[in-house]
């Protein structure tokens, strides 16, 4: 990672950083740096900016590690498998930061820590993945086997995201934006009238969290770059 | 048919030993006493019922069907395997193996359910049973591969419901969801979208297992 990204992550991120928690949420937004009250959720609507960012990066390290893994599959060399490791690795760390703040936070909005929203759910299995994947690899001594076994599972793993992330969530109940919903009126599950990317935000905040995306997309290759030729360099010291 | 007379093979086998049998028929017997002992004189709800039917499942799969490929580690049989049958047949003479034994289990632990909890009352049969068939053959094709991969981690027998519990748990998920909708007695036509994902995630597993099968089988 070149000097340049380097100060465009440290540019954005101090942005939204300073955004995220520091711009105001009003009733009428008037100046570009106010964001619009949304009704259920008021200031605790700015969880989005950083919540969302680290579930993202849980997905995208999984992906990175998926494509690595079946890379070692095609060409059996030990680098792909260490940058597949190196990204799961980043992947569990966000993917408990993901957990713990997003519990933290349906405490106060939900009222309590824990309720098997199907969102709950699927960030759930995906730790289990990850703590599969780990175990796997500390269960097998032999490097080479441990590589093509940890890929295979990684892989098959990887087919059961579709189900928890895109179908699980449209046909159950839960409390996440687009979600099916027990209607007030009548009782029945109903389709919620949300998409399931729904933004309820404006074009300033819409900014910021897109933003924010992109800042911990950035964060997110940096730490992994780092790690996968920290872990290279550790195999090549300890095999000479 | 190459993968048959694998299949005949495992099944002489297991019939003249009798370890997966009997170790499965001995772990259902002791996980329904539990729940049973658990409940005691307590009348539980129609769906807890139906939801403990698949822990008593998922459990017992767990407990049986590593054998498959453990087995075949143990013997040293491995590599005579590797000679005389290419990875496919020998992953498809594995999964019907599999997926006869978890027939048998899955039909005993229903019949047994069904008769010793009086609240397991399931309005529409017709839709628990296509729920259940279509269930059986994702538990046994995702726990064949898992098997797989553990015999070849060094037959880690604890590491198979780790490895398993994160691939079978979108599946055990909808049958929940489905064996819910039977007790409520729903009809067929309105359970079409789970008994969809239910089909998708059967020939997603059933096709990756089966191309991923190559890189495990040869090392």
């Amino acid at each position: 990672m070149n000097t340049t990204w380097k100060i465009i992550l440290f540019v954005l991120m101090t942005f939204v950083a300073v955004a995220g928690i520091s711009f105001p949420i009003v009733q009428n937004p008037t100046s570009w740096y106010q964001f619009p009250i949304i009704p259920g959720l008021e200031q605790r609507a700015k969880i989005i900016f950083f919540h969302v960012p680290t579930a993202w990066l849980t997905v995208i390290a999984f992906f990175v590690s998926l494509i690595f893994g079946i890379r070692y599959l095609r060409t059996k060399n030990m680098d792909d498998d260490a940058k597949a490791y190196a990204s799961a690795q980043i992947g569990i760390v966000f993917c408990i930061l993901a957990t713990v703040t997003g519990s933290i936070w349906a405490k106060f909005n939900w009222g309590t820590f824990w309720n098997w929203d199907p969102r709950e759910t699927s960030i759930f299995i995906l730790l289990l993945i990850y703590g599969a994947f780990f175990a796997l690899r500390s269960a097998v001594e032999q490097e080479d086997k441990r590589a093509t076994l940890s890929s295979v599972y990684l892989i098959i793993s990887f087919l059961t995201v579709p189900f928890f992330i895109f179908i699980m969530p449209r046909i159950m109940v839960g409390l996440h934006p687009g979600s099916l919903e027990v209607d007030a009126a009548t009782g029945k599950i109903v389709q919620s009238a949300s998409p399931v990317v729904d933004f309820k935000m404006n074009a300033n905040m819409r900014l910021v969290f897109f933003l924010s995306l992109f800042t911990f997309t950035i964060l997110y290759f940096w730490m992994w770059i780092l790690n996968y030729k920290s872990i290279i360099y550790k195999d090549r010291l300890k095999n000479n | 048919m190459k993968a048959w007379s694998l299949f005949k093979k495992d099944f002489h086998s297991e019939i003249r030993t009798r370890y997966a049998i009997n170790a499965l028929a001995m772990f259902i017997l002791v996980t329904i006493s539990v729940i049973l002992f658990s409940i005691g004189t307590e009348k539980i709800s129609e769906y807890l019922a139906g939801g403990l039917l698949w822990v008593v499942i998922f459990f017992s799969a767990m407990s049986g069907l590593s054998r498959a490929f453990v087995s075949e580690e143990e013997r040293g049989t491995t590599l005579t395997l590797q000679l005389i049958a290419s990875p496919g047949t020998v992953f498809s003479g594995k999964l019907l193996f599999n997926l006869i034994l978890v027939f048998a289990m899955n039909i005993v632990i229903f019949l047994l359910y069904s008769i010793l909890f009086d609240s397991f009352i399931i309005k529409n049969l017709g839709l628990f049973l296509l729920a259940f068939i279509l269930g059986n053959f994702g538990i046994a094709a995702a726990s064949t591969i898992i098997a797989a991969i553990i015999s070849k981690a060094g037959s880690k027998g604890t590491l198979y419901p780790v490895l398993s519990f994160p691939i079978l748990l979108p599946l055990i998920l909808i049958l929940l969801e489905l064996t819910k909708f039977s007790i409520d007695g729903n009809s067929i036509s309105d359970s079409v979208i789970e008994l969809a994902v239910l089909m998708c995630y059967d020939v997603v597993i059933i096709t990756a297992s089966y191309l991923l099968f190559d890189f495990i089988w040869k090392d």
